[in-house]
């Protein structure tokens, strides 16, 4: 019996126990008033499901939990004395056990050994299921009857069962802070196992990428000199510079954007162009990288070509400008919003001096929703350096250190893309890298977040 | 009036700052004129720069819905295929030794030449063939005869029939039906020998090659040795297995954090830390979510690569503080009062969320819910890291095996050497993925116009 199986009779239990445990109250009730119960009916059926059902469940994780490694052990202990300390490795010996007996093809004859182990293995598993499911059975009957018997009117089942959910709803706002601590330390742990192999001042201040391939059995830290460079600059320096020409196109048309849409455009206008602006937010990046290399790439470089300049089709400014179109929106609904916070009186009282509208705009207005707007530049910034699938097609994915925008240039992201998804072992430094730099992006989108999100509470917070 | 003011100054006999003020204020007006032009100049650029996405997009694309076959008398010519009974479940017969029989049987269908069938059908056609056998085996694609094996196998009744049917052609013979190639090029650049080209634009004439809506496109998985029957089913199945996913576990999760956030909680360190966290993790690069798959639950959890489980698993965790996040915002927004009225009448403080909240804040919680979920469909960079990436030419039947997604689809597709056919299959992908988003998107503002209440 697999665990699906298990679950919907779990389910099935659970429905039965919910209207037994409802039933035995009204029955308690006297069947015309409720009254005399602590609790609503539905509150004695969930208890007695929740006492019938949850209890078997966690035993059915722990049981998932810890079950294949007792059952490896026992199977180890099997095998005859001499396999063991043949020098075969525990895992590779299990591996083909557990093929066998799940009828799965191996390589070369199956000794009779094997066999035989591959036989108790099946005979655990089916004992270990077997054993589960009786487990469960008497657990959850235990627990029905228990829960069923303690009914009376001053039960309070209400509260058992909103604890119940208040557990629950506890558990499923942790997963945020799970999913944090699962991201650092993942990354954390292997970047560690990275600068095992690379020193990490090669790695942060190296100014040349070229980690090469790894090749098999290379030995721990004995071969640093033929391994290849993993420096880091010429990769935030792409980074930075793709980042830089997106920003440079996205904030005066954004910011134009939200000036227009919050101080100009009657309503007509802003209801049916807002919705279009962001509809740029909406596009899947990957379509903004396709459209980078087959529209944006080529015509920037008849562009240069019209002008005299050698503009490469993927190059930085290629990616830059696109990532440029796609975080207009970011800027621009972002400062709409923040624009629209400065307190009308603030506006009356220029106008009132005589002030024009757009001096208004750029000598009041602008100056009080400065830190705000800084705060959505930065949101933006970050959002243009952990982007990936438009430097991935469009900026060439050429690491080295340059400033001209016309050149092909590599980020961080693309780098990352390029070192997991390659074809190097996964314990290389060639994978690990990969993980170094995530964990640099990581950090530095978290820095540009958190600045951001406190220059932006603080604005919020002098007009409220 | 500029006149008119000078001189109605000049008879208070202005002051000179006065003075000052009237001469400048061409100047100004002219700046608020210029202001108020370069906003319109931004707005402009920016409905262009959408115009010009979507139109270069479709003008792809769209041909690439209609793709070039060629109509066939095909004759299952009993001479050809030499294959014993199809094998049926005997009496008292285990069906694990059905099933060997029958996949002894499938490989012997497997050995017959079905392209022989093509080639003599397409010698009624092409009444010079037989002296280009080369040329005619490049008329239709590759994948046209595995389509013919897959025929025989559901029904061996078919062998001494002859039927009418539409195969498609090579992929290069659309493209140079479709002009996407220059015609004047020379011999040696043309993909096509001078033989094919001349046949297959006499038979385009004659109407025996048409251009049709591609169900090949909508229908198949990916290929690489057919190109142009590969389609878009497998990576399509691979995006809905983890859109399920994501349904099933980022928004109940989400909704649930979100309450107890916003209506249980106590106001306490451990409360600020979560929503700290929470606002961190919505502007974390989705690629930083990919890094956390790989090692996680590939590396540790040991659960399989390119399987649209893990992709499910870490699009929720991607797409979770976006619910969280809108579900709040909407939770916010209904007055306390409601909360007050419940409490009052003696409703327990879970009876009075549950019963009288969270009804009302469905619809906000539906909207956000949607734009997670478009958003999840659209993201690429996290699943090439778990290994979707890789090229899987079967539509996969459960979550747990190999399969990629469509942003992926474009993504494999973009970068196929053929440019000449795949860039306007991108861009019909590219359609099909947008028309999906913006359907989600679409049906999230009616769900907020239809329902929104405002208090």
């Amino acid at each position: 019996m697999n665990n699906l199986s298990l679950i919907i009779i779990l389910l099935v239990l659970l429905a039965v126990a919910y209207q037994l445990g409802m039933q035995r109250s009204r029955k308690l009730a006297g069947g015309q008033n409720s009254a005399s119960m602590h609790s609503r009916p539905h509150h004695y059926g969930m208890m007695v499901g929740l006492w019938a059902v949850l209890p078997p469940f966690f035993i059915m994780l722990l049981w998932n939990w810890f079950s294949p490694a007792v059952i490896q052990q026992l199977v180890l202990s099997s095998l005859p004395a001499e396999i063991l300390n043949s020098g075969e490795q525990a895992q590779v010996l299990l591996r083909r056990i557990s093929n066998l007996a799940t009828n799965f093809a191996v390589l070369s004859e199956a000794a009779d050994w094997e066999i035989s182990a591959a036989n108790y293995l099946t005979a655990l598993q089916q004992k270990s299921t077997l054993l589960l499911t009786a487990l469960m059975f008497i657990i959850g009957a235990l627990g029905l009857l228990v829960s069923y018997q303690k009914i009376r009117p001053s039960l309070r089942a209400r509260h058992q069962v909103e604890k119940a959910l208040m557990v629950t709803l506890l558990i499923c706002s942790t997963i945020a802070i799970l999913t944090t601590i699962g991201i650092v330390l993942s990354m954390v742990g292997e970047t560690l196992k990275f600068f095992s192999f690379i020193k990490p001042s090669d790695f942060f201040f190296g100014t040349t990428w070229n980690p090469r391939f790894s090749t098999a059995g290379v030995a721990d830290g004995s071969l640093t000199g033929s391994q290849g460079s993993f420096g880091l600059l010429p990769l935030l320096s792409g980074t930075m510079l793709v980042a830089g020409i997106a920003l440079l196109v996205a904030i005066p048309l954004g910011l134009m954007v939200a000036i227009y849409m919050a101080e100009y455009a009657p309503k007509k206008v802003r209801d049916t162009v807002k919705p279009i602006i962001e509809v740029l937010a909406g596009i899947p990046t990957i379509v903004y990288g396709f459209f980078a290399l087959v529209v944006v790439g080529p015509f920037l470089s008849d562009l240069g070509q019209m002008l005299g300049l050698t503009i490469r089709a993927t190059s930085a400014l290629t990616a830059g400008v696109v990532m440029g179109i796609m975080i207009i929106p970011f800027i621009s609904s972002l400062s709409d919003d923040i624009i629209t916070q400065v307190p009308k009186a603030l506006r009356d009282g220029s106008l009132g001096l005589g002030a024009t509208k757009s001096e208004t705009i750029r000598k009041v207005v602008l100056p009080a929703a400065l830190p705000g707007i800084v705060g959505a530049v930065l949101l933006a910034a970050s959002r243009a350096i952990g982007e990936t699938m438009i430097v991935v097609l469009a900026a060439g994915n050429s690491p080295s250190l340059t400033a001209n925008p016309f050149e092909a240039v590599s980020t961080v992201t693309v780098t990352i893309v390029n070192q997991l998804t390659g074809d190097n072992d996964f314990a290389s430094p060639q994978s690990l890298v990969a993980f170094a730099l995530g964990l640099t992006l990581f950090v530095i989108t978290l820095l540009l977040n958190i600045v951001a999100l406190v220059i932006v509470r603080k604005y919020r917070e002098q007009y409220e | 009036m500029n006149t008119v003011q000078t001189s109605a100054s000049s008879t208070y006999s202005a002051s000179p700052v006065q003075q000052q003020v009237v001469r400048s204020l061409k100047k100004r007006h002219r700046q608020e004129k210029l202001f108020r032009f370069a906003g319109m100049t931004a707005v402009g650029i920016s409905l262009l720069l959408v115009a010009l996405l979507f139109i270069n997009i479709f003008s792809k694309g769209l041909p690439a819905f209609w793709q070039h076959g060629i109509e066939l008398e095909i004759h299952f010519d009993p001479a050809v295929i030499k294959i014993s009974e199809q094998p049926v479940l005997q009496a008292g017969e285990s069906v694990q030794a059905f099933e060997q029989r029958h996949l002894a049987w499938r490989s012997e269908v497997g050995m017959v030449n079905f392209n022989r069938l093509i080639q003599d059908a397409l010698l009624k056609v092409i009444p010079d063939g037989a002296e280009h056998r080369r040329d005619l085996a490049r008329i239709v694609t590759s994948g046209e005869r595995f389509a013919l094996r897959e025929m025989v196998i559901a029904n061996p009744a078919i062998i001494g029939q002859t039927q009418k049917l539409f195969l498609l052609t090579d992929a290069n013979i659309d493209v140079w039906l479709k002009g996407n190639i220059d015609r004047s090029l020379a011999d040696e650049k043309q993909q096509l020998s001078p033989k094919v080209r001349e046949w297959v634009d006499q038979l385009k004439a004659e109407g025996v090659i048409q251009n049709r809506f591609s169900w090949a496109l909508f229908m198949n998985p990916d290929s690489r040795s057919s190109l142009a029957s590969a389609g878009l089913a497998g990576a399509f199945m691979g995006s809905l297995y983890m859109m399920l996913i994501v349904i099933l576990l980022a928004v109940p999760m989400g909704v649930a954090a979100a309450i107890y956030l916003e209506e249980f909680a106590p106001k306490n360190k451990f409360t600020d830390l979560v929503e700290v966290n929470i606002n961190n993790l919505a502007a974390v690069p989705s690629i930083v979510f990919g890094l956390l798959g790989a090692s996680i639950f590939i590396g540790w959890f040991n659960l399989p690569m390119s399987a649209p489980f893990v992709g499910g698993l870490v699009l929720t965790l991607m797409t979770l503080p976006t619910v969280i996040i809108a579900t709040r915002s909407t939770l916010k927004a209904i007055p306390p009062s409601i909360r007050q009225a419940a409490l009052g009448l003696g409703a327990s403080k879970t009876q009075a969320v549950f019963h009288h909240v969270l009804p009302l804040a469905i619809p906000g919680i539906l909207t956000g819910a949607i734009i997670g979920v478009a958003q999840a469909l659209g993201e690429t960079a996290p699943l090439l890291l778990i290994g979707m990436k890789s090229f899987v030419a079967s539509i996969p039947g459960s979550a747990m095996e190999q399969s990629t997604a469509l942003p992926v689809q474009i993504y494999l597709w973009q970068g196929n050497e053929l440019r000449n056919f795949f860039e306007a299959r991108t861009s019909a992908a590219i359609i099909v993925l947008l028309g999906l988003m913006l359907t989600l998107n679409g049906l999230a503002i009616w769900l907020r116009r239809r329902f929104e209440v405002r208090w």
